[in-house]
C-alpha cells in the first residue's frame, strides 16, 4: 500500500478508501517514507508540542525584549487585561495571547518549532493551546491536530510556497492559518473534507497578504499577524464545520495563493522596501538611528 | 539519514532558536557543519557576510548563530543567545566583516575562516537557502556542493587514480550504500575533495581505514 500523496485530492481519496482521518494517513506516509516506527514519530511530535508549550508560557511570566528591540512584553500585557475589557471571549483571547507569546519567544532568540516557518511559528501553538485551555480536549487529539496540520503544510510546501521572500506573508501566516484551521476541524470531529474546506477558507481570507517586516526583523508586523492567523483559523474551522463554503477547492486555492504571491512586487516580499516597513513614522526612527551610527563611526 | 522527501518534521519543524529559519537556523547549521569539517580545536573564527546576511545580520542574531555553530552548538541550542560569552569562555576569538559589494550567487552567503590552535586554517563558504536548509559551496580553494541532509563523508586527497576506487571498496565492504558521490578538484593531479553521501551512518573504523590510504589527507564526517 502506497501512503504517499501529492495533493489534497489524493489525500482525501486515501482517507475515504481507508476510512481514516487525515492525521492517520499522514503518519502512515511518514512511517513509510521515513522508514520509522509509529512510536518514534509520536515521541518526536510530543517533544515538539512540549517546546511549543514552553514558547507559549515563558513570555507571559517572564517578558523579554526582542533582539531588534521593537517588541517584548505584549503577551504579558494582554494577559493582564481587565476581564471586563476582554471583548473576544475566552478561547479567542487565549489564542491571541499565545500567538503574541510565541512571536516574542522567537524574536528574543528563544527555542520555537517552525510551523511552517519561524515567522509564522505562533499560529499553530496559539490555536492548539487555547483550545486545550478552554475545552475538554485530550492530548491524543492535540497530537492528531499537529499531524493533520503537517499534512496540509506539506501539500502547500510541495505545490505552493511557505516562503515570505518568494510569495509574501500569505505563504507564511496564510499557510500556518490553513494548517491550524484543518487541525481544529479534525480535533473537533469534522470530516477530512471539512478539514480541507477550512484550510481553503483560511487561505482565501489571507490572500494577497504582504511580507513587509519593519527593518527586516521578524517583529513588526509579524507578531500581530500571527494573532490574526490564529483567529482566522478559528473562523475558517467554524465555517467549514457548519458547511459554509468553501467556494474554491484547496488544491486550486494553493495554486491561486502561489500565483498571487509571485505576482506581488518584490518590495512586498521580505525585502523591507514596502508596506509597513516604509511607514513614515518608523522610517524617521530608522534614519535617525542611521545618522547616529554614522556619527559614531566618524568619532 | 536520507531525507529526500518533504516529511512531517520538515513542516512541523525544525526546532530552532529564533527569529529566522534562514538568517538564524541556517547560519548556525553552516557554522556547525564547518566545525564538523574542521579538525582540532578552533581558536579563531572570521566571518564574512554577503547579501542579505550583510544587511540584517544583527537583528536576526546571525552573528550569534554563526559563533554558536563554530562552538559546536546545533541550531536549537539556547546557548546561541549567549554566544559571545560562550566564545570568550572557550578562548575563541571572533571577527565579523560585512561585504555589501561582492556579488554572490545566493543572497544569504557567508565565508567562514577558522584557525586552529596548531595554526592550520579552513575556509568554508555556505549558503542559507531557506527554511533552515543550507548548502556548502566551498572548502578552501575547491568549489563543492552538498547540503548535509544525508550522512556525509568529506575526504581530502590528491587527485590520483585509484583513490575513489579505494574509497568505494571500503564502503562496499562495510555494506554502506552510497546515495551520491562527487569529486571536486583544483585541477588534474592537484588537491581534490570527494563528498560521499550515504544512506546509513559511517563508523569511526571505516573513517580510519580510508584515512590510511596514502593519497588521503583528511576524512571528516557530518551527521545531522
Amino acid at each position: 500500500m502506497n501512503w504517499d500523496f501529492r495533493n489534497t485530492e489524493e489525500l482525501l481519496r486515501l482517507c475515504n478508501e481507508n476510512d481514516m482521518p487525515i492525521s492517520e494517513v499522514m503518519i502512515r506516509r511518514e512511517m513509510q517514507l521515513g522508514e520509522s516506527r509509529r512510536k518514534v514519530i509520536l515521541d518526536r511530535i510530543d517533544e515538539n508540542m512540549r517546546i511549543m508549550s514552553i514558547a507559549v508560557d515563558r513570555p507571559i511570566s517572564e517578558p523579554v525584549r526582542s533582539m531588534g528591540g521593537l517588541i517584548g512584553g505584549e503577551a504579558s500585557k494582554l494577559s493582564q487585561l481587565d476581564e471586563s475589557k476582554a471583548i473576544c471571549g475566552p478561547v479567542i483571547h487565549r489564542a491571541i495571547i499565545n500567538a503574541l507569546a510565541v512571536a516574542e519567544t522567537n524574536a528574543s532568540m528563544g527555542v520555537i518549532v517552525a510551523a511552517p516557518t519561524a515567522g509564522s511559528a505562533g499560529v499553530l501553538p496559539a490555536v492548539l493551546m487555547s483550545l486545550y485551555e478552554c475545552y475538554d480536549i485530550s492530548i491524543d487529539a492535540l497530537r492528531s491536530g499537529v499531524i493533520n496540520a503537517g499534512a496540509i503544510g506539506y501539500i502547500i510546501t510541495r505545490n505552493g510556497s511557505v516562503s515570505g521572500a518568494e510569495a509574501g506573508c500569505q505563504a507564511e501566516v496564510g499557510s500556518a492559518s490553513a494548517m491550524a484551521a484543518s487541525a481544529l476541524v479534525e480535533i473537533m470531529g469534522g470530516t477530512p473534507e471539512q478539514c480541507c474546506d477550512a484550510a481553503s477558507i483560511a487561505l482565501s481570507n489571507l490572500l494577497g497578504l504582504a511580507c513587509d517586516p519593519v527593518r527586516g526583523l521578524v517583529e513588526v508586523p509579524c507578531q500581530t499577524r500571527n494573532t490574526m492567523g490564529a483567529v482566522g483559523a478559528y473562523t475558517a474551522a467554524e465555517l467549514a464545520m457548519a458547511g459554509v463554503g468553501p467556494h474554491i477547492p484547496l488544491d486550486e486555492m494553493i495554486q491561486i495563493t502561489y500565483d498571487v504571491g509571485r505576482a506581488l512586487p518584490e518590495s512586498l516580499r521580505e525585502t523591507a522596501k514596502g508596506g509597513c516597513a516604509v511607514a513614515p513614522s518608523l522610517c524617521a526612527e530608522c534614519s535617525r538611528e542611521a545618522a547616529w551610527q554614522k556619527a559614531r563611526s566618524l568619532m | 539519514m536520507a531525507n529526500n522527501y518533504i516529511g512531517l518534521f520538515d513542516v512541523i519543524g525544525p526546532v530552532m532558536v529564533g527569529p529566522s529559519s534562514s538568517h538564524t537556523s541556517g547560519a548556525a547549521t553552516i557554522a556547525w557543519m564547518t566545525r564538523q569539517i574542521f579538525s582540532g580545536t578552533p581558536v579563531k573564527a572570521e566571518f564574512t557576510l554577503y547579501g542579505s546576511f550583510a544587511e540584517t545580520y544583527k537583528g536576526h542574531g546571525t552573528d550569534r548563530a554563526l559563533i554558536g555553530g563554530i562552538l559546536g552548538y546545533k541550531s536549537s541550542d539556547v546557548r546561541i543567545r549567549k554566544a559571545y560569552a560562550e566564545a570568550r569562555k572557550n578562548w575563541l576569538k571572533v571577527d565579523f566583516n560585512v561585504d555589501k559589494e561582492t556579488q554572490v550567487s545566493h543572497p544569504n552567503t557567508v565565508d567562514i575562516l577558522v584557525t586552529g590552535d596548531d595554526g592550520h586554517t579552513l575556509l568554508i563558504r555556505g549558503e542559507s537557502i531557506g527554511g533552515g536548509r543550507v548548502r556548502i559551496r566551498r572548502i578552501n580553494d575547491i568549489e563543492v556542493d552538498f547540503n548535509g541532509e544525508y550522512s556525509t563523508m568529506i575526504i581530502g586527497h590528491q587527485d590520483v587514480t585509484g583513490t575513489v576506487a579505494y574509497i568505494t571498496s571500503c564502503l562496499a565492504e562495510e555494506e554502506v550504500n552510497v546515495a551520491t558521490l562527487k569529486l571536486f578538484r583544483e585541477g588534474k593531479g592537484l588537491k581534490a575533495v570527494t563528498v560521499v553521501e550515504t544512506d546509513s551512518t559511517i563508523s569511526e573504523e571505516l573513517k580510519e581505514k580510508i584515512l590510511q590510504y596514502e593519497t588521503v589527507t583528511s576524512v571528516d564526517l557530518i551527521e545531522i
